[in-house]
């Protein structure tokens, strides 16, 4: 068996490939609380609960409807998408006038509900949910084994990402989003509908989250548990990257993930810490965060 | 974006008036004060006769904790994510040093309190890079740190904890194995708390944290040396909240990872926000009135998750002000 550094190379790359996985889903969360800071000014404290939602409305899809994987994939994010437009429009709205951080309080609240409704329903063990058939099975790459449906999750993050980046950086819509994120006002003047924009972007930070969800379903098993933690090293990710640039959100979410897996090779104990020391280096060196903007 | 206080009033044009923006002290509010302390200290004194001892011991330590946390925000301006780091680890430590080494109870509070405040020194030093938003997540995200630290390290006994803490003999005199003995101890350390939170906030370093939560550009074109301020303040309230841990370790005999969760760091938040953000006598009001709960929904498991989720959501859209921040306006004093 080859080695590098004394690692078998298959342990290795699957460390790393796990990494990916998990960068994957830091990006895609973090896109989407960057994305919702830019133009509410809010924390979205309820994003973990959102990403676990995903999950388990794609599981309910599947057991009590009958609608596969493919399916969920463009279902679940558009029901979780629309209860967060609910919750936008009913909660969150009252809150714009007010200190930016009762809209966190707010969310944390609304997270605390969620979970624990989850909870009270599903219990806390867990709930399988099957890889798609077409997805079953893997490739032996000559260094490594690649199950197909962990490769498929990394490619559909990254495509999401850049999708993502892409309307927000390079079309008209994505224009007037960056230009109400500078200033609302004056595009509310120039005769933009802002409160809907700011719905829609809410509706759609979610909607992210909860495909981030429905992604990690079949990786992970379906647990009322599963945000909680994430969401907190999705804030360590955040505070690293800085929430000022989109594609410094992907870059950082993606490469904290293999920095996440190189350490559970080399050094397993740290590497449940490793994101939050590295962002107190960051602190240090570049209070900014790596792509922020000094404030 | 926002400087970040909660009561800024650079943002967005605030309809209401911000937290703790209460009218200018006077000398009828220090009279008022000083007989809420002595009438605190009356009533804390016959409560062991009416109420259950232990019950009472958990609401004055939640009540001080609640209090450290609401010196930090309600008169720093400064959102902690994360005070269970601090409450968590002084527990952690007073449990082992009272357990292992022997020490007597005040000498393992006392190791306790000072491990907060380090940690305090060192987490604030940090975490004041950031402002606002930011703060609050650095705050979350180092106390989780500490939490997986807690999982990990041999001395907090993983999963179990540090149970069977002996209460031991207040200077090697006084049992504390007796439940009112140790009461009266834990009032007093609950008073002597509130009491240095309410000299710290009517202090002239008060006021200069005031001033900078209602508006930082200004007080540092004033001269003032604004970082310094905000770590001192972040050490006396994590030092305070310190003191709440370690007494709890005492009195429960038992340090656990519960005490360094993330949800202890919300449950202090909801205490602080139901009594009152930016009131001296909130905090313990909305510590007594969530412990109470706890203790009736006890039963109902992961129900208590969602009732505290509504109660967060219902504050925090309907009752900002809180329960004494509600007595605050109509005595139009503060409080």
């Amino acid at each position: 068996m080859t080695t590098i550094f004394g690692i078998p190379s298959a342990a290795l790359f699957g460390q790393l490939l796990l990494g990916l996985i998990n960068g994957s889903f830091y990006a895609i969360l973090s896109l989407g609380l960057a994305v919702i800071f830019g133009l509410l000014n809010i924390i979205n404290f309820a994003h973990g609960a959102q990403y676990m939602m995903g999950a388990f409305v794609s599981w309910m899809l599947l057991n009590y409807l009958g609608v596969g994987y493919w399916w969920s994939l463009l279902l679940a994010p558009l029901v979780v998408g629309a209860l967060g437009i609910l919750i936008e429009r009913t909660l969150l709205a009252r809150l714009y006038n007010f200190d930016h951080l009762y809209g966190l309080l707010l969310t944390f609240g609304l997270a605390l509900i969620i979970q624990g409704l989850f909870r009270n329903q599903y219990g806390v063990s867990g709930l399988p949910y099957g890889i798609p058939t077409q997805l079953s099975g893997g490739q032996n790459l000559g260094f490594m084994f690649l199950p197909n449906y962990r490769g498929w999750v990394v490619v559909a993050s990254l495509v999401v990402c850049l999708a993502t980046w892409f309307v927000i950086e390079q079309t008209k819509l994505g224009a007037y989003l960056r230009a109400a994120t500078e200033n609302p006002t004056l595009v509310q003047a120039f005769g933009i509908n802002v409160p809907l924009m700011i719905t829609l972007t809410y509706g759609f930070g979610v909607a992210l989250a909860a495909f981030a969800g429905v992604l990690a379903a079949p990786i992970y098993s379906v647990n009322p548990n599963m945000g909680a933690d994430l969401i907190i090293v999705v804030f360590a990710v955040v505070v690293i990257g800085g929430m000022g640039s989109i594609l410094g959100s992907i870059i950082t979410g993606f490469a904290l993930g293999l920095v996440e897996g190189l350490t559970k090779v080399f050094y397993p104990e740290a590497s449940a810490t490793v994101i939050f020391v590295i962002m107190v280096l960051v602190l240090l060196v570049k209070p900014a965060g790596l792509f922020g903007r000094a404030a | 974006m926002a400087n970040g206080t909660i009561a800024a009033g650079g943002g967005p044009v605030l309809d209401e008036a911000p937290i703790a923006a209460a009218a200018p002290e006077n000398r009828g509010s220090a009279a008022l004060h000083r007989s809420i302390f002595i009438g605190l200290a009356a009533l804390l004194a016959v409560a062991p006769f009416v109420l259950y001892p232990v019950f009472l011991m958990k609401v004055l330590c939640f009540a001080l904790f609640a209090s450290a946390f609401n010196l930090l925000l309600g008169f720093g301006g400064l959102m902690s994510f994360g005070h269970a780091a601090y409450f968590g680890m002084a527990s952690y430590v007073t449990a082992y040093v009272a357990k292992r080494w022997g020490l007597t109870p005040e000498l393992a509070i006392v190791s306790g309190v000072v491990t907060a405040t380090l940690l305090g020194v060192v987490f604030g030093a940090l975490a004041i890079r950031r402002q606002g938003i930011y703060f609050a997540m650095i705050t979350l995200a180092l106390a989780q740190m500490v939490f997986f630290f807690s999982v990990q390290a041999p001395f907090t006994g993983g999963e179990d904890g540090i149970q069977a803490v002996p209460r031991g003999h207040l200077f090697g005199l006084i049992n504390l194995a007796d439940d009112k003995a140790l009461y009266y101890l834990v009032a007093v350390i609950f008073l002597f708390g509130l009491f240095v939170i309410y000299r710290i906030i009517h202090s002239p370093f008060g006021q200069v944290m005031k001033a900078i939560r209602d508006n930082e550009p200004r007080a540092i074109s004033l001269g003032y040396r604004v970082n310094q301020y905000k770590l001192l303040i972040f050490t006396l309230s994590t030092a305070i909240a310190g003191l709440a841990g370690a007494t709890k370790a005492i009195v429960f005999q038992l340090a656990s990872l519960t005490d360094v969760h993330w949800t202890m760091s919300g449950e202090v938040v909801l205490m602080t926000l139901v009594g009152g953000l930016g009131t001296v006598f909130g905090p313990m009001v909305g510590a007594a009135v969530i412990v109470a709960m706890q203790n009736y929904l006890a039963t109902l498991g992961a129900w208590v998750l969602v009732v505290q989720g509504v109660i967060f959501v219902l504050c925090v859209l309907a009752f900002r002000e809180g329960i004494v921040g509600l007595f605050a306006r109509l005595l139009k004093r503060p409080l």
